[in-house]
């Protein structure tokens, strides 16, 4: 009976690998901050067109793009999304894997904030040069580089609560860690005079940079590899933890969480859209502009994704927290003729 | 053992009495009194968390079965449905007109509390895409009055339940604190209500701004699928193999090596599995992304060697003696396999199968990598094959997904979705335990 139900089994599995027909649905994969934006636009677009809703897979913009590189052809993605500009090697990568022509489509802005207990000790107003004394392995004190001797923030800035310093940011995997290396940490090493004394002592301009982006190991600093709800569940537990979170995750939060602001600039919609506040940056999707016109809807999805009633003030990305293009024009424009990058 | 030699020459020096404790009986009785309350202790720690844990599930994953509604009568009118197909965002359209009239509707009745038409929309879940599916199934009733239940919004559900207060409420797009006067009001005219939601359990999975639409049944279906995969490849496969290399093949070095390869593979870690399946069966064998029959070729290699390793017990189970008697009487070596022995080992072959699936049931880790985990669960399967090869998420795919969203009332719709996998889980092990009860044969 057994050896019946294997041919049989062997039958459905060679009739289905044969019957394996194009694929209909849009695939999508890549930064966990975009994803939440690509599933409502998915979602909506499953409701008001009559192609399948497309597949968004979350895993980070890294993944993304490597999958994105892998080549051309049904099975692999569509569209990467990432929260950061694609980089120099990926686009080498993609090329060497048959995937020249790379549509650039920037959907608007995302704050990063930097967030605590609401009912925790009183984070209210940071400057890059706190967090860089808090977080980074080696701080001036004193005019002198030394490794990092602060446990508490008011240890350096006596307007900071009197709190064990511990913070929860995004790990490497995550676009946002590099916004918030570049944006905060390096920020903090230029103004503590840290950049200087690390060119002062000898280093080359490239490793001092990349020594300005370090954090401290000594558990002070936590990587967060998991999403925003990972970082807001260890703040449940950790009354004196700050955490890095992005815009609209902290507006979907607000009765949990209170938020810092940077700079003397609060974080919203508005201060990022005007670039008052300091931590932003853009979100991205990538469309392989060979498989236009190949899968049916990525065309339109694309179209629909950048539109003004979806990406454009008011409309359920902005509700949902993203912060609208100005030059969302500009993105329309690209993805209606298909303009690829360079 | 080192107990009774050294204190063997004590006992035979003196007179004991059976009556009387021995310093030497009362040591080893209160040792196994000891060892008694152990286990006792092991119990009940393994029973607390047990307890523990089904409450937790119970408590937070109930709410996840009850959805607040608003019900409302609403007209569209031939106009407004023509309209609002002409846009391009429909859905918003629709959202927007439903808007309109309901607050015209219940300001023509009074409230108590004022209120405006952002009032009622900050109030409403995602409404859209239920009325224009709604309008576009059912064209004659355009123009007459519908009685709809339509989700309210997240916020609005979690401070009926009494999680959100008003207090926490800080004044946003999503709610002002003005607006719980009105949920108060609405809830005491009988407009908000609570109702059953079977769209959790029939549903789809929606997009992150979307709680009240969300559902797990398209990723029960993608359970299904896979679970149907692994059984149909698994089962026979796993057994075929165990009853060559338990009853037929020679006994050597060569067979001692795939005994000791299928035990390892047993405790390889699922995710392995997860890259294996990316690398083997989408990059080479071109199989769609996302599909439950990858996701079930998968999760067949990781059942396969716990399918293998019990099928061969229960054989190994069966007494000599019943295939000595069969080939006594001149069954060839394989009618006394097929005829007596299997039948005999069905139960435990079964058991061992049912803890195989249960267990991959359960599997996320390896689906992460054949593009299994998001928003994929979005629309239930046309057919068989659409079902095996269209892209669908599975139940433990989907509670990761939805645990991972920034709106509260995902993380309610996980719990729930928990409940609905251990049912799920509960029904299989039923099965199991019939048919065990119908195969099973004592001597």
């Amino acid at each position: 009976m057994s050896i019946l139900k294997l041919t049989a089994t062997t039958a459905v599995i060679a009739l289905t690998a044969t019957t394996v027909a194009a694929r209909d649905n849009v695939q999508i994969a890549g930064s966990s901050t975009v994803l939440p934006y690509a599933s409502i636009v998915a979602e909506a677009f499953g409701e008001n067109f009559d192609f399948p809703a497309p597949v968004v897979e979350s895993g980070g913009s890294s993944a993304g793009l490597r999958r994105f590189c892998e080549g051309v052809g049904e099975n692999t993605i569509d569209i990467a999304n990432a929260s950061r500009a694609i980089r120099e090697n990926e686009v080498a990568a993609c090329a060497e894997a048959g995937v020249t022509d790379i549509i650039e489509v920037r959907i608007g802005y995302d704050g990063i904030v930097f967030a605590s207990q609401i009912d925790g000790p009183a984070f209210t107003a940071f400057e890059p040069a706190d967090i860089f004394n808090a977080l980074a392995p080696q701080v001036m004190v004193d005019g002198e580089l030394v490794d990092n001797p602060h446990t508490r923030w008011s240890d350096f800035n006596a307007d900071l609560p009197d709190a064990e310093i511990l913070a929860f940011i995004p790990g490497t995997k995550h676009g946002t860690r590099e916004v918030f290396e570049e944006k905060v940490i390096a920020a903090g090493c230029e103004a503590t005079g840290a950049f200087d004394a690390m060119m002062a002592a000898g280093m080359s301009e490239d490793d001092a940079e990349d020594a300005c982006l370090a954090v401290r190991t000594d558990g002070r600093s936590v990587d967060i590899d998991g999403d925003y709800t990972e970082t807001l569940a260890r703040l449940d537990a950790n009354a004196n933890a700050i955490g890095v979170f992005g815009l609209s995750f902290y507006e979907n939060n607000t009765d949990k969480l209170k938020v810092a602001e940077i700079s003397g600039v609060a974080p919203s919609t508005e201060t990022v859209a005007s670039g008052e506040y300091p931590v932003s940056r853009p979100l991205y999707f990538y469309i392989k502009a060979a498989h236009l016109g190949v899968i049916p809807g990525l065309q339109e999805f694309a179209s629909f994704f950048v539109a003004d009633e979806v990406a454009g003030p008011g409309g359920p990305l902005a509700t949902y927290g993203l912060v609208s293009d100005p030059e969302l024009a500009e993105t329309q424009n690209i993805v209606a003729n298909a303009i690829t990058m360079n | 053992m080192t107990d009774a030699t050294s204190n063997a020459p004590a006992i035979k020096g003196t007179a004991s009495s059976l009556l009387t404790e021995s310093p030497l009986m009362k040591k080893r009785n209160a040792a196994e009194a000891r060892f008694r309350m152990y286990g006792v202790i092991a119990l009940c720690i393994g029973l607390g968390f047990l307890v523990f844990l089904a409450v937790s599930i119970l408590r937070n994953g109930i709410p996840a079965f009850t959805q607040t509604v608003v019900s409302v009568e609403f007209t569209l009118t031939q106009e407004q449905f023509d309209e609002a197909e002409s846009k391009m965002l429909k859905t918003a359209a629709y959202t927007e007109i439903f808007v309109n009239g309901v607050t015209a509707q219940l300001q023509e009745r009074g409230l108590d509390v004022p209120f405006d038409g952002g009032t009622i929309e900050r109030l409403m879940g995602k409404v859209g895409g239920d009325l224009r599916s709604f309008y576009r199934d059912n064209p004659e009733a355009i123009g007459v009055p519908t009685t709809f239940e339509l989700p309210a919004a997240s916020r609005v559900e979690r401070y009926l339940q009494g999680n959100l207060t008003r207090e926490m409420v800080v004044d946003g797009r999503f709610l002002e604190a003005a607006d719980l006067d009105v949920v108060d009001a609405l809830a005491e005219a009988g407009i908000i209500t609570s109702a059953f939601d079977w769209n959790f359990i029939t549903g789809a999975d929606t997009g992150v701004d979307n709680p009240g639409g969300a559902g797990i049944g398209v990723s029960v279906i993608g359970s299904f699928f896979m679970m149907l995969v692994v059984l149909v490849l698994s089962l026979p496969i796993g057994v075929a193999a165990s009853i060559y290399l338990e009853e037929f093949a020679p006994r050597n070095r060569f067979t001692d090596l795939i005994e000791v390869n299928i035990s390892n593979l047993a405790a390889v870690p699922s995710i392995v599995f997860g890259i294996l399946g990316l690398a083997v069966f989408i990059q080479f064998a071109h199989l769609p992304q996302s599909a439950p029959l990858v996701g079930g070729l998968v999760l067949t290699l990781m059942t396969l060697p716990t399918i293998v390793i019990s099928t061969r017990a229960a054989l190994k189970a069966v007494p000599p003696s019943i295939r000595d008697a069969a080939l006594g009487v001149g069954a060839s070596k394989m009618q006394a396999v097929f005829h007596h022995v299997l039948p005999l080992a069905m139960p435990g072959i079964l058991t061992g199968t049912i803890i195989g699936l249960a267990q991959a049931l359960g599997e996320t880790a390896p689906l992460l990598l054949i593009g299994m985990v998001g928003y994929v669960a979005r629309e239930y399967p046309d057919g068989f094959a659409s079902g095996l090869l269209d892209p669908n998420s599975a139940m433990p795919a989907q509670i990761y997904t939805w645990a991972a969203r920034s709106d509260e009332a995902f993380f309610e719709k996980a719990w729930g979705g928990i409940i609905v996998l251990l049912l799920f889980l509960l029904t299989m092990n039923l099965i199991a335990i019939l048919l065990r009860r119908k195969f099973e044969r004592r001597w």
